[in-house]
């Protein structure tokens, strides 16, 4: 009996520590930018799950900017750029670009949502 | 809000405007050397654009032109904060907008007229059609006594006056004593105005900063198509009207999608301004067209 308990507990132990494992692993979300749009332009994750964003353009440099998490960077074609970001506060975060790119620039944005 | 305290509404003959009475010169001693005069200021005329926000888009420059020819004490000069064009990804239409915006204003009765760029005008290109029309995107001159700095914060696409033209606004103010009065034209607020609805200068903070220890300055500036006033320590920021279409108010709706034409007022929310300079300002908000 002593020992099943044992045994449980250590399952139990390691099966927490791997779930721990996990969460603290980022998580990629894939992010296209292409004129005038994101895909996905909505994206959500779970607050306190790092992430990072893999941001690839398919046509020419934009940019993302992301003002409630301080991030922007450019999205170059041809290349991949991985922004890390820890959502630690709930809520609708907008993102958008913010290298202007013609008629419709002002629309291209997008939202990450964040689960408590 | 900055200012209420010192708002003085009143009625213009023949316009719908009212008028915004500030202490545009807040380190200016009543009764100093002051040279007055005023000027117009046109923002956002955006020709070239089509769409429902404006089914006048056609008209509603010229109509703005009329209105401002008609103004009893005509301007000393007038000034265009960017976005003069709607932008286009075709080189060619670009610049036959361009044109015809010229030929549009060169009906203006006043002939000092200083233009500037927006986005829309110069981001694609970083400015190369718009320099073939208009000249320098950023430049300085001087009115009785009133130094003007126009600062480009559109060429480069990501919005920032960069390093050299921070420089260049540096080595200008050095010759400048602190309580000259300085007026400031620009086209994005240089301040974070709405950073989510991306209403900033990327480094319009570097400019801020160069201008604060000069006590007389006054910021004029468009982009956001709506009349705005904020102070950022004794600096005053002045948004304009749009001449195509309204935006709403920052932060006030999920997305910076223009206001709904209201085909019971037509106008409603566009127009220029009339800034008359003296050691106060007082602007009046003009309509397109006379009431």
């Amino acid at each position: 009996m002593y020992r099943r308990t044992l045994v449980a507990l250590l399952a139990g132990s390691a099966l927490g520590a791997a779930a721990r494992l996990a969460a603290d692993q980022p998580v990629e979300i894939r992010i296209s930018a292409k004129k005038f749009e994101f895909h996905p332009n909505k994206v959500t994750a779970r607050r306190g799950q790092p992430l990072v964003l893999v941001l690839t353009s398919e046509d020419r440099i934009h940019g993302f900017k992301m003002p409630d998490f301080g991030l922007r960077t450019d999205i170059v074609p041809g290349q991949e750029t991985r922004v890390p970001l820890m959502p630690d506060k709930p809520g609708s975060f907008t993102f958008f670009c913010d290298v202007f790119c013609g008629d419709g620039h002002e629309d291209m944005d997008g939202t990450l949502v964040v689960e408590a | 809000m900055p200012h209420a305290d010192r708002r003085d509404f009143l009625k213009l003959a023949g316009l719908a405007g009212v008028a915004f009475t500030a202490g545009l010169f807040p380190g200016r001693q009543a009764g100093a050397q002051a040279s007055d005069f005023h000027f117009v200021q046109f923002s956002d005329t955006h020709w070239g654009y089509s769409g429902a926000a404006n089914p006048d888009a056609e008209h509603t420059l010229e109509k703005a032109v009329a209105t401002v020819n008609g103004l009893p004490k005509q301007p000393d000069l007038i000034v265009f904060t960017g976005d003069l064009t709607h932008t286009t990804d075709d080189a060619k239409v670009r610049r036959e907008r361009m044109k015809r915006f010229r030929e549009i204003v060169s009906a203006l009765s006043v002939k000092d007229v200083r233009f500037m760029p927006g986005e829309h005008d110069a981001s694609l290109d970083r400015g190369e059609a718009y320099k073939e029309f208009f000249g320098a995107t950023h430049y300085t001159f001087d009115h009785k006594g009133v130094h003007f700095i126009a600062l480009d914060n559109v060429s480069d696409p990501a919005a920032k006056l960069g390093d050299e033209q921070l420089a260049w606004l540096a080595a200008d103010l050095k010759q400048r004593k602190p309580d000259d009065r300085i007026i400031v034209l620009t086209h994005r607020p240089l301040f974070d105005l709405q950073p989510q609805w991306d209403w900033t200068t990327a480094d319009g903070a570097k400019a801020i900063e160069l201008l604060m220890p000069y006590k007389n300055v006054v910021v004029f500036y468009g982009h956001i198509h709506q009349e705005h006033h904020h102070m950022t320590g004794h600096i005053a920021h002045h948004a304009a009207n749009s001449l195509i279409f309204a935006l709403p108010a920052p932060g006030s709706q999920p997305k910076r999608a223009p206001l709904a034409y209201d085909a019971a007022m037509p106008g409603k929310g566009l127009g220029t301004r009339d800034v008359a300079v003296a050691d106060k300002v007082t602007l009046v908000e003009l309509p397109v067209t006379k009431s």
